[in-house]
């Protein structure tokens, strides 16, 4: 009994540093494939209209309820210190550092993230990449790297769009709703948001837009090898599933690290 | 007559969940001579697909030699890898059409990515072959709208297109009625007299499929034996072959057998 669970430990242990290998190999053959000829530039300008423009309408709403929920909820608390001015620096300083970067993150997760992962996954057990294995197409190349590009060149520019909007919302419940002075809260948002914020919010878009698309990839193309995933449909599904689940948590995780690292 | 392609000693096995060890081929030697067609045969699980996915790299052996066309590729990766795909042409069991694709994106795929080809020597090249596989008129068709058959023919097509040296076909009448098999095979056969390519069928379509053959493989527990005839098989005296023809084939076959 005792040798069975120390066996599986083992085993597990194995397992997690195969997979890490595994997915460090993947990163840097996704990377490999930007150098390879011919660049697919129309597979990228329509993976760039799928993870960006099509994610634009989940981006507005989100944002325009949290700007919304933050004016009142950041108006409510200052309130009580007679602080209201502070409203616009409150607002803009969450936004920008923090809820934009991830909730964006989490939202492409959601919405693109799953769909690649799907869709390798599927493409994966229908033999699809083995098939252009066998005529000597990356797949790294045709498949993989085109959704790498669009993804860090989408994601930083929905955070953006996030935190407008946000920032806007912000403006509507506390200055609409609520009565703090349009000045104050322009001003607010003006005098405390420095450059150093602005790039901590671009580099965290970044790295978590790499995470999402690394970890979506790269569990649908390693499908088969994915430990308790099964087979066929139900292995897609359950990859899936684990993929975005993944990439939510280290966006999470990765979010704390950066802050307590570059802040 | 010179071998398309030869394994030597070639011994591949896997670890199975409860910890034994399955030998899937164990030292197995044979040769594919070249412009004829060879067919693999073997019950389930006996290892044909891991001799396909070994041929193409897509697998390694464990020890042993594979030589395609006199090179040895056994540890070929890389560059060397591609330089070895390029000379087959793989058509898959289902078919593995990219389904976001319509046909003619489909067979047009290899000639994008792999040839300088323009768009009009592609386009006349791809219409060209489609006409060959009566395909016309399902250029923007895509492969969820096609029947079994056509998709075989989509994939026939598609596998051409670089002009392969060797042919790969796995378990190519899965799926398809007797009567649309049957054009498949004969579709082969036409093939293969216009363009002269070696051919490897593995299938488990027997007997039907020994009327192609040149020469017939069959694995049987990590070991095979090569038969220079169809005939041949019939007549063999090793107990499990004369098993699997039994099962095969029935009693048909069997019967002048049994009188001698």
């Amino acid at each position: 009994m005792k040798s069975n669970s120390i066996a599986n430990l083992g085993n597990t242990g194995l397992y997690v540093l195969t997979d890490l290998g595994r997915m460090t190999l993947f990163l840097f053959k996704a990377f490999r494939g930007i150098f390879r000829q011919p660049f697919r530039f129309k597979e990228l300008v329509r993976q760039v209209n799928f993870i960006g423009v099509g994610s634009l309408s989940v981006i507005f709403f989100t944002a325009a309820s949290t700007g919304l929920v933050l004016g009142l909820q950041g108006y409510y608390s200052l309130n009580k210190f007679g602080a209201e001015g502070m409203l616009g620096s409150a607002v803009s300083l969450t936004l920008i550092m923090e809820l934009g970067p991830v909730l964006t993150a989490l939202m492409v997760a959601g919405r693109a993230g799953s769909a690649m992962c799907a869709e390798l996954g599927i493409m994966r057990i229908s033999e699809q990449i083995d098939a252009l294995d066998c005529m000597a197409v990356d797949p790294f190349r045709y498949l993989i790297t085109p959704k790498f590009i669009a993804a860090l060149i989408s994601v930083p520019l929905l955070t953006v769009i996030f935190d407008v909007v946000g920032i806007a919302g912000g403006y509507v419940a506390g200055v609409s709703l609520m009565d703090v002075s349009p000045g104050s809260y322009i001003e607010g948002m003006r005098s405390s948001v420095t450059n150093h914020d602005i790039w901590l919010g671009v580099i965290k878009s970044f790295v978590f837009a790499l995470l999402v698309v690394w970890i979506c990839t790269g569990r649908g193309y390693f499908v088969r090898e994915i430990r308790g995933a099964g087979f066929g449909a139900e292995s897609v599904s359950r990859v899936t599933t684990q993929a975005v689940v993944l990439s939510s948590i280290s966006v999470l995780v990765f979010d704390y690290l950066l802050t307590a690292v570059l802040l | 007559m010179t071998s398309a392609i030869e394994f030597k000693d070639v011994t591949k096995s896997f670890a199975k969940k409860d910890g034994t060890v399955q030998t899937v081929l164990d030292s197995v030697s044979f040769s594919i001579p070249a412009g004829k067609t060879t067919v693999i045969a073997g019950g389930s699980g006996s290892g044909k697909s891991v001799t396909l996915k070994i041929v193409l790299g897509l697998m390694r052996a464990d020890s042993g030699r594979v030589l395609v066309q006199g090179n040895d590729v056994t540890g070929a990766k890389g560059k060397e890898l591609e330089a070895l795909r390029t000379q087959f042409g793989v058509l898959f069991q289902g078919s593995a059409l990219f389904d976001s694709l319509t046909v003619f994106e489909n067979v047009a795929l290899p000639l994008r990515e792999r040839t300088k080809k323009t768009e009009e020597e592609i386009g006349s090249q791809v219409h060209t072959s489609l006409s060959q596989f009566e395909l016309d008129g399902h250029e923007d068709k895509y492969p969820a709208q096609l029947s079994g058959g056509m998709k075989k023919r989509v994939g026939l097509a598609r596998a051409m297109q670089l002009k392969p040296a060797i042919m790969l076909f796995d378990e190519p009448t899965t799926g398809l009625d007797p009567v649309m098999a049957q054009e498949i095979y004969q579709l082969f056969a036409k093939t293969q007299s216009e363009f002269g390519f070696t051919s490897v069928i593995v299938s488990h379509d027997i007997p039907k499929i020994f009327n192609l053959a040149d020469r017939v493989i069959i694995l049987n527990r990590g070991h095979m034996d090569v038969f220079s005839s169809p005939e041949e098989i019939q007549w063999s005296e090793k107990p499990h072959i004369r098993e699997f023809v039994k099962m095969t084939m029935g009693d048909i076959y069997q019967s002048h057998l049994v009188e001698i």
